[in-house]
């Protein structure tokens, strides 16, 4: 089926913020990869669950309390709909990095013997290995290596092609039998291209490690399905696919989740707790620790009602076009240098381009940018190995969503090449 | 092309000491050094102060990378501080931060800091101050060490 084409007048209207001026000219966003824009629909859900439903979910037992609990409930399948898996294998969580720290810590809980028997498999000592990759945000590297050095673990590191593409021929001799996990991101914040899951899947579960998915460039993006990608968990956060900050996912197969030591303590997630001892309810329960970010999840859903109702396959086409116009107007800028494969190299990406221009740095090719009222990521985007690897301390990162134009990408590519005049590098 | 508030940010004594960079290079006998980072861009900036006599700086010597701000800020530094005594550079170092801070209110003290002035248009930018400062707090610790 062919995806059908966006109606960018309409969408554009549900997004308030896209019709301001900024220093004198249209506001232009295209740093959607950093955070994206929330429309009125969002917004409203979130505000009148608020105006009318407020109460404590979980716990009350008066009327509104109920009608809350429904609601918050709803939406968490709401969300695994949106994924392709079950309600009770979704965990909220505050964003996508306390999404991975809730897995370290809980593999950190087993490894000193919490979880008894059934968590057995989380449990790391020297000797074995977390696996990541080069291109991972510092979201899905840093609590491995916390994990690792509390445990004794190793940590091994995928590396990349010189088009930024993941090294498999490494990755199939670095993934065996010690390893435990293999953590790695769907789509690079950095890159912008779609990794090969299935392939890694393959490579983990051959040896029983455990696949943990970054998918918080993917779910807002493309079609997701995480039951048929086969991993075992993935994270992804709200505020990057038209929901607000604050709410975060977790999706984990049930029997790891409900075999998981639980990450944060405390109340709502226990059955019988005395002074000395506590038992803990199932997932995903468990995992959520004290009063949860009610209004938030409930925006989070009427969020994917609202990416659902444009169609992820036609989001996804809109934005591979838009993507490869970026692609093709930066190329043709002499001295722009982009990260990762160009545009003819067939690799499949998002509409996310990070690039160096010789002789400016990122900060002033920004300045010159949000001059134009056009808004964009400079510096390592929380990813300074992979802007190690090519050779680059900072770029510049023009990234686009939904509610983007054609004409938007060429304003930018056109400043970009403007800015090469304004600080004399183009002669 | 470009607005005058960006041609007043990055006046051309700025992007002449971006491109020409005034006491590069990280030389010896040096009493004090430190290295600053700036996390959310990466930019980093290594400085060296050398004394000519007790209490007394004769200049600084810098590296670093980073953008035309940062750099352009180290360079013009390294043109005011000419055998100061420490009271006087940290004078200079106040008076650089309080233009910083001023949202464009003040022009700067141009004899007490020469053509780092020019950095002035900085203060109306919440996100660039600190490339601005990065090579001052840099001499604020090497002094303080």
């Amino acid at each position: 089926m062919r995806p059908e084409t966006l109606d960018l007048t309409a969408i554009r209207a549900d997004f308030p913020i896209l019709s301001r001026e900024v220093n004198g000219h249209p506001f232009v966003y295209l740093d959607s990869g950093a955070t994206s824009q929330k429309p009125r629909q969002v917004l409203d859900a979130e505000r009148h669950f608020v105006e009318n439903f407020t109460s404590a979910v979980h716990r009350g037992a008066h009327t509104v309390a109920g009608e809350a609990t429904e609601l918050f409930e709803e939406a968490r399948a709401r969300v695994a709909r949106f994924v392709g898996v079950a309600a009770d294998e979704i965990v909220w969580t505050s964003n996508a990095t306390e999404g991975i720290n809730l897995i370290a810590y809980g593999m950190s809980n087993a490894s000193v013997g919490r979880g008894g028997k059934p968590a057995e498999r989380f449990r790391l000592s020297a000797g074995d290995e977390i696996v990541v990759t080069e291109a991972e945000h510092h979201a899905n590297l840093v609590p491995w290596q916390e994990l690792a050095a509390r445990t004794g673990a190793t940590l091994r590191v995928i590396g990349l092609e010189d088009d930024g593409r993941l090294r498999l021929d490494e990755a199939a001799a670095i993934i065996g039998p010690r390893t435990k996990v293999v953590a790695f991101t769907h789509v690079s914040n950095v890159l912008g291209i779609v990794n090969p899951v299935e392939t890694l899947v393959e490579l983990a579960h051959a040896v029983g490690a455990l696949v943990v998915l970054d998918a918080c460039q993917s779910a807002p993006h493309l079609p997701l399905d995480l039951g048929s990608l086969g991993v075992d968990f993935a994270v992804f956060s709200g505020h990057k696919m038209l929901g607000p900050t604050g709410v975060g996912v977790l999706y984990g197969r049930r029997e790891l989740l409900n075999a998981l030591p639980p990450f944060l303590t405390g109340g709502s997630m226990i059955t019988t707790v005395t002074l000395t001892e506590t038992e803990y309810l199932p997932a995903p329960a468990r995992f959520e620790a004290g009063t949860q970010r009610v209004s938030q999840a409930i925006a989070l859903s009427s969020a994917m009602d609202y990416l659902d109702g444009v169609g992820m396959a036609t989001i996804e086409s809109h934005e591979s076009s838009l993507g490869l116009r970026l692609l093709d107007g930066l190329g043709a800028i002499p001295g722009v240098r982009i990260l990762g494969p160009g545009a003819d190299a067939g690799v499949e990406r998002v509409g996310l381009a990070s690039f160096v221009v010789d002789g400016i740095h990122s900060h002033d090719v920004g300045q010159f940018l949000d001059d134009r009222g056009i808004a964009v990521r400079v510096g390592h985007h929380c990813a300074q190995p992979v802007h190690r690897r090519f050779g680059a301390t900072a770029t510049t990162r023009i990234s686009t969503y939904l509610y983007n134009t054609a004409d938007e990408v060429d304003a930018a590519v056109q400043a970009v090449a403007d800015a090469r005049s304004f600080f004399g590098v183009d002669r | 092309m470009s607005s005058s508030d960006l041609q007043n940010l990055y006046q051309q004594v700025i992007l002449d000491h971006a491109k020409q960079k005034h006491g590069y290079g990280l030389r010896d006998d040096a009493s004090g050094s430190s290295h600053q980072i700036n996390p959310t861009c990466g930019d980093e900036v290594t400085l060296n102060v050398h004394p000519s006599a007790p209490g007394r700086i004769a200049s600084i010597s810098w590296e670093g990378h980073g953008c035309s701000i940062s750099t352009a800020s180290a360079s013009l530094l390294s043109d005011i501080v000419d055998d100061d005594s420490t009271e006087d550079i940290t004078a200079k170092i106040a008076a650089f931060r309080e233009l910083m801070q001023s949202k464009g209110a003040l022009d700067g003290d141009e004899e007490l800091l020469g053509d780092a002035v020019a950095l002035a248009g900085v203060s109306k930018y919440v996100t660039r101050i600190k490339c601005a400062m990065l090579p001052w707090v840099a001499l604020e610790d090497a002094l303080a060490h």
